[in-house]
């Protein structure tokens, strides 16, 4: 069990898993740093987007990294609606009112998919499911090395996105004092429907690199949720290098979990870190405030 | 006043004759009515009166299930007797996040995610460790004798579940009559603001989520003696949570009556559903149907309503300013 090779096995693959992981916590970190709100619906419309990339595939055969542009495009307007008919509205007082009323949302959508897709699990079986990559003593799923790197590339073009274009400017300035966005002019309720849609456009990447290694349910939204806050109050909320960092870490907790403390039990070990720096440093590792 | 006591009055005489008039189906509905009135209760006076938004209440009601079964199934433990140990039990689960939590300071959005977080580890627990069978669940022994805290007639479930829903009522109406009450009322409305009149802060905090751990425990036993069965995924899964914070919301949080009459709607909306089910064959599949339901009406509430559905019954500035005791 404590093999050397096991262990480094487990690295390898919870690295793999963090890859992932980084691109929802992106969305997440980007939604709050810049509207101050706690997106409790953020699994539950990666769930949805992951049905969009099974039923792309079912239906049409479209592979899930081809239907990556469409998908990405797609959540994106999602979101952008999303915000301008609900979200937008009541983005304004107490932030417990946008929580409940994006757990409000979480449910409409798990039920919607229940009902509309039925409690199934469903897989996509690419033909490239079954090839493995020899790395050093560990074998690889070539599917999560290509998600793995698709996933980096992604975040470091949303980088640069925030860094070069108008857009990315003004998105900054609005996350940094939004008063003063609005007084040199930035039209702050289209920076922030635009933000709520890249943060929904990360999870659409997300599923589609999800979906040749994993399943998707009805419920995965809820497996998702947790996860998804845990790394970005890890990584400080609202900051994209903590997002990146706790994305690894808790990929690799999650696969060390499941191999040492079995099933069941490894996967305590998410929500203790994030009841544990919430206690102990709750701007976690990154962040500047809480 | 004398209207609402009058109303009140009326409204005890029709639950207590209710179960006598109607067949066992409905007095089942109603004993539901009134269990989760209760629990909602127990949400509500941390959620609603004191503005501790919590979305892990489950959490309290798992333990409360849990202890009271196993000291009953493994230990051998009368289940009245265990009852009192379970609501112990809940309140110092209740008082352990409350200290953490309100020490480290955490408010709003952070308390309700860190709740949901305790509620997930004490899940995965109860699902791995040996004395609860782990995901096996734990079952009662059938031997329906009432020193055994199991009926064969509903009727006396029915008005179990309403005696509770009723102390409930009673500790809600102390709490708007109450200096502890007042103070609650502060910290939500402003908590800088009440530390700045001297109000311990924390400390009332740490009370109100006892007591509210306490009674939603109380509602976890009963709903073990109920069914004879727990597992982790009812007696730890965020479907109660959301059901508890549910009831209040719709009816209004921070309100006497609000968890009663969320609960009310939440039960009406879940048999229009099956009776829409029973009728139209494409929605055969029920409960995400009167779910998609709850999930609007929260959101609804929230955006348009935010003192719920018990504010269409009171006419504006009716309500007096709240007098000392």
């Amino acid at each position: 069990m404590f093999d050397p090779a096991f262990l480094f096995a487990g690295v390898l693959n919870g690295l793999l898993a963090g890859g992932i992981y980084v691109l929802v916590a992106v969305g997440l970190t980007l939604i709050y740093g810049v509207l101050h709100i706690i997106n409790f619906a953020h699994g539950s419309l990666l769930m949805l987007a992951m049905y969009a990339v099974f039923y792309l595939w079912r239906l049409i055969g479209i592979d899930p990294y081809a239907a990556l542009p469409a998908v990405i495009a797609g959540a994106f307007g999602f979101g952008f609606v999303l915000y301008r008919l609900l979200i937008g509205r009541y983005n304004h007082g107490r932030d417990e009112n946008i929580l409940l009323i994006t757990l409000g949302l979480s449910i409409v959508i798990d039920n919607v998919a229940l009902l509309f897709f039925g409690g199934d699990t469903q897989t996509i079986d690419v033909p490239y499911a079954g090839t493995f990559v020899e790395v050093g003593a560990a074998f690889l799923p070539l599917p999560k090395i290509i998600s793995f790197g698709a996933s980096l590339v992604l975040c470091a073009a949303l980088g640069l996105y925030m860094a070069r274009s108008d857009m990315g400017k003004a998105i900054r300035a609005v996350a940094k004092e939004r008063q003063g966005a609005r007084l040199v002019g930035i039209d702050v309720e289209n920076v922030f429907a635009v933000s709520y849609g890249i943060g929904i456009a990360c999870l659409g990447a997300a599923a589609c690199l999800l979906m040749p290694t994993y399943y998707v349910t009805p419920s995965s939204g809820h497996a998702f949720v947790l996860v998804a806050f845990t790394i970005v109050v890890l990584g400080g909320m609202g900051s994209f290098a903590g997002a990146a960092v706790g994305g690894f870490i808790i990929g690799i907790t999650e696969s060390l979990g499941g191999l040492f403390l079995g099933e069941q039990l490894g996967q305590i070990g998410i929500s203790l870190i994030f009841i544990l720096i919430l206690l102990l440093k709750p701007t976690g590792l990154f962040g500047s405030k809480a | 006043m004398s209207r609402s006591v009058l109303l009140c009055v009326l409204g005890l005489a029709a639950a207590l004759a209710y179960p006598l008039l109607v067949p066992n189906y409905l007095v089942t509905i109603g004993m539901l009515v009134f269990f989760t009135a209760f629990i909602g209760q127990s949400w509500n006076i941390a959620g609603g009166f004191a503005g501790q938004t919590s979305f892990g209440h489950v959490v309290f009601f798992g333990t409360g299930a849990y202890t009271s079964t196993i000291l009953q199934v493994t230990y051998g433990w009368n289940p009245w007797l265990a009852w009192p140990v379970a609501m112990a039990a809940g309140g110092a689960v209740g008082w352990m996040i409350a200290v953490l939590s309100f020490r480290a300071g955490l408010r709003g959005s952070y308390f309700a995610l860190i709740t949901l977080a305790f509620a997930e580890v004490f899940r995965i627990l109860a699902n791995s460790v040996p004395f609860t069978k782990g995901g096996l669940g734990m079952l009662i022994k059938a031997d329906p004798r009432p020193l055994n805290f199991q009926f064969k007639d509903p009727i006396w479930i029915y008005y179990l579940a309403l005696l509770l829903c009723i102390v409930s009522l009673l500790i809600a109406w102390q709490l708007t009559r109450s200096r502890f009450g007042a103070r609650l009322v502060a910290i939500r409305e402003n908590e800088d603001a009440a530390r700045a009149l001297g109000i311990d802060v924390f400390a009332e905090k740490v009370k109100v989520l006892t007591l509210s751990g306490a009674m939603c425990a109380a509602g976890g036993t009963f709903y073990a003696q109920k069914y004879l069965y727990i597992d982790p995924g009812i007696a730890f899964g965020v479907d109660k949570s959301v059901e508890m914070l549910l009831v209040s919301m719709v009816g209004g949080a921070g309100t006497i009556f609000g968890p009663l009459i969320g609960s009310f709607t939440l039960m009406g909306i879940n048999e229009v559903t099956r009776w829409l089910a029973s009728v139209v064959p494409a929605f055969k599949n029920v409960q995400p149907l009167s779910l998609i339901v709850y999930g609007i009406m929260l959101i609804l509430i929230v955006a348009r309503l935010p003192d719920g559905l018990m504010s269409l019954f009171r006419r504006p500035a009716a309500k007096p300013p709240p007098r000392h005791a």
